[in-house]
């Protein structure tokens, strides 16, 4: 697994006549840690969906490496190796957390539309689900239908769907939202722990996970990028404190 | 099931006159045919959130192509034996599904039912137009001793080609258990939780939609080409609307959320159709009713109910239930009382009269002319429904205290 490089050219999205992504322009390095921050409104999630393929851009072009994405429906995108989160929980919620871990490991595992083999009998398979199950601590809950399990546990499921399938690229919307601070915490370090080797892009309104999380940040305001840069750099960038972090930064 | 299927038509031959009962076995024969029919419908229903109306379809046309293949075989014109007949029947299902699926399923929920109940109404059109292959409103006769039998059996007693429903019944059976733990099968329950999701771990919705159409479709045919071996005669009805609806109507009745539901839907309502409508002319109107009661206060069905006993059972309550249940048994007899009694005295006042038949109900042969018998009808029904909302309260009540402190059961 090879971290990729993730590249947005001029993108814009209108709904309507309302344009909501007014020409972004953003290279995200391979490996690298990257968070998007911004106000509400500013367009974050809207950004990720038009990256994963969830909408259509109307202009501009995403790259992942040199593969252009932009044309391409979800699942397709997904198979050359870019995978995300929502920021409202997106898991199979009658089936139970074994099962939703074992789906998210299927294709990337070339199992495909197959109706032959027999899902009980793929040791190796289950071996792999068993072991992801472990490592987002969920391993006491397997049997458990998704739809049961708390708040933070169904985050934690869904990061670790997000990256059963091996995607080198990661997309990770507010995966913290609605957390205590203990929860956040592990959070955090399952966060950590999973990307590692990865290019992480996430959404987040949590300065702490901002901060503690990221190699690079990028200020997303009204559709625009208004700064790109290390940590200690937006936490000195006026113009960010002015449109977003204010009394936070202070 | 297997064991009780293979003795059962001996329980009801009438041996003093070493006859079996023709009756008995025709139904039993039927209810096989529907077990397969109703599970390849939840294969739609159950396992991918797809509601179809045009599952009949591929009953139906597998059924035909049979009619079609055993008239070859008369003619010296086809090779398979009986025995394989469904299979091919099966392909045929499998065929036209390939072709409908691609239409249909390029879409989900309300948009999908809506094209396969055009598609639906499409091969009724289809069935009744081109004479050539449907055989028009008549539909195609055909002769099942045409064929020729791997076993040099002539089928031409009902109970042989009994036998082959339960065999083929139960392959399809097993075959569609088996699809349910493939990859295929649990992305369909996948797709039907969260459509999105799936997109995003690499699977194309439609894909998996369309291949589990598909595969619904053999199965369906193959029940349709055991409907065909049995009957002789296949005509649109085996396309039309109403069995669609029959095949929701004994996946939604056994429960969908488990692979034994429409096999007790079957059975059931495949019982109320040979039973009920030898007392009743009116029993369609007891069929409807148990569904929308069935709708309205038992969505899981049969099966559903059944399982939500289990954590109750397994903590030793279920004694906890004995009273109450006991205690729902009479008001629920009266309502069935007051209910059948007005409909047995509406249909009769509207129809049976003028057959010349005469009435009886319960064993009374209750005058519908006079106010009386309409009163006692309906008071039976408004007290019963009171008293039984009264109990379903004491129910509920007596139920959360046995829940107390255990899981409830998820679906699947």
């Amino acid at each position: 697994m090879k971290a990729p490089s993730l590249h947005l050219n001029d993108v814009r999205k209108s709904f309507g006549a309302t344009e909501i992504i007014r020409g972004v322009t953003l290279d995200i390095a391979a490996g690298e840690r990257h968070a998007l921050i911004g106000p509400n409104g500013a367009g974050k999630t809207t950004l990720f969906n038009l990256i994963s393929g969830r909408f259509e851009v109307t202009s501009g072009t995403i790259r992942l490496d040199d593969t252009r994405i932009d044309t391409l429906p979800p699942h397709r995108i997904n198979r050359l190796g870019l995978s995300r989160s929502f920021q409202i929980t997106s898991i199979f919620h009658r089936l139970s957390v074994f099962e939703n871990l074992r789906c998210s490991l299927l294709w990337s595992r070339g199992y495909r539309y197959s109706f032959w083999h027999s899902l009980g009998r793929q040791s190796a398979l289950n071996e792999e689900a068993e072991r992801l199950l472990e490592e987002i601590n969920l391993a006491g809950r397997r049997d458990v239908q998704a739809g049961l399990l708390s708040y933070a546990e169904q985050r934690a499921l869904e990061i670790g769907m997000t990256v059963a399938g091996g995607a080198a690229a990661i997309l990770l919307d507010e995966p913290t939202a609605g957390m205590s601070n203990t929860e956040t915490e592990q959070a955090i370090a399952l966060i950590r722990r999973v990307t590692e080797g990865r290019t992480l892009l996430m959404v987040e309104h949590d300065m702490r996970v901002v901060f503690d999380l990221a190699d690079t940040i990028t200020v997303l305001v009204y559709g625009q990028v208004i700064a790109s840069g290390s940590p200690v750099e937006i936490r000195a960038s006026r113009a960010v404190q002015e449109a977003y972090l204010g009394a936070e930064a202070a | 099931m297997v064991v009780i299927g293979l003795v059962l038509p001996w329980l009801f031959r009438d041996y003093a006159h070493a006859r079996d009962n023709g009756f008995m076995i025709a139904m039993f024969s039927q209810m096989g045919m529907m077990i397969t029919f109703a599970l390849s419908y939840n294969m739609l229903m159950g396992e991918a959130g797809l509601l179809s109306f045009c599952h009949a379809v591929f009953f139906g046309f597998g059924g035909y192509c049979v009619a079609h293949f055993l008239n070859a075989a008369g003619d010296g014109g086809f090779f398979l034996p009986l025995e394989l007949l469904p299979l091919a029947a099966g392909l045929c299902g499998l065929g036209l599904a390939v072709v409908f699926g691609a239409m249909a399923t390029k879409q989900r929920t309300t948009a999908f039912a809506m094209i396969t109940f055009g598609i639906g109404e499409l091969a009724v059109t289809a069935a009744i137009m081109f004479k050539h292959f449907f055989g028009g409103e008549s539909g195609i006769t055909t002769d099942r001793t045409n064929a020729w039998s791997l076993f040099g059996v002539n089928y031409g007693h009902g109970l042989q080609v009994y036998y082959l429903i339960i065999v083929w019944t139960l392959l399809a059976a097993l075959g569609m258990y088996y699809l349910r733990g493939t990859p295929l099968g649990r992305m369909a329950n996948a797709c039907r939780d969260n459509y999105e999701r799936a997109q995003f771990v690499g699977y194309d919705p439609r894909m998996v939609r369309f291949i589990q159409f598909a595969l619904s479709g053999l199965f369906a045919g193959i029940a349709g080409g055991l409907y065909c071996i049995t009957y002789e005669i296949v005509t649109y009805d085996a396309v039309a609307a109403p069995l669609s609806g029959n095949a929701l109507l004994m996946a939604f009745i056994g429960g969908v959320g488990s692979f034994s539901g429409p096999v007790i839907g079957a059975i059931l309502i495949t019982a109320l159709q040979s039973g009920l409508s030898l007392m009743s002319s009116s029993w369609i109107v007891y069929v409807g009713v148990l569904f929308i009661a069935m709708v309205t206060f038992a969505p899981t069905g049969i099966t559903g109910i059944l399982r939500a006993h289990t954590p109750i059972v397994r903590s030793g309550r279920l004694r906890a239930l004995a009273l109450p249940y006991a205690r729902l048994l009479l008001p629920c007899l009266l309502v069935l009382a007051g209910f059948v009694g007005l409909v047995e005295m509406l249909s009769f006042a509207t129809i049976g009269a003028s057959e010349g038949k005469t009435l009886n109900l319960f064993g009374l042969t209750p005058d519908v002319y006079a106010v009386g018998p309409w009163l006692i009808a309906a008071a039976a029904l408004l007290v019963g429904i009171a008293w039984l909302r009264l109990e379903a309260r004491r129910f509920q009540a007596a139920w959360d205290a046995a829940m107390a402190g255990l899981a409830p059961v998820g679906g699947r």
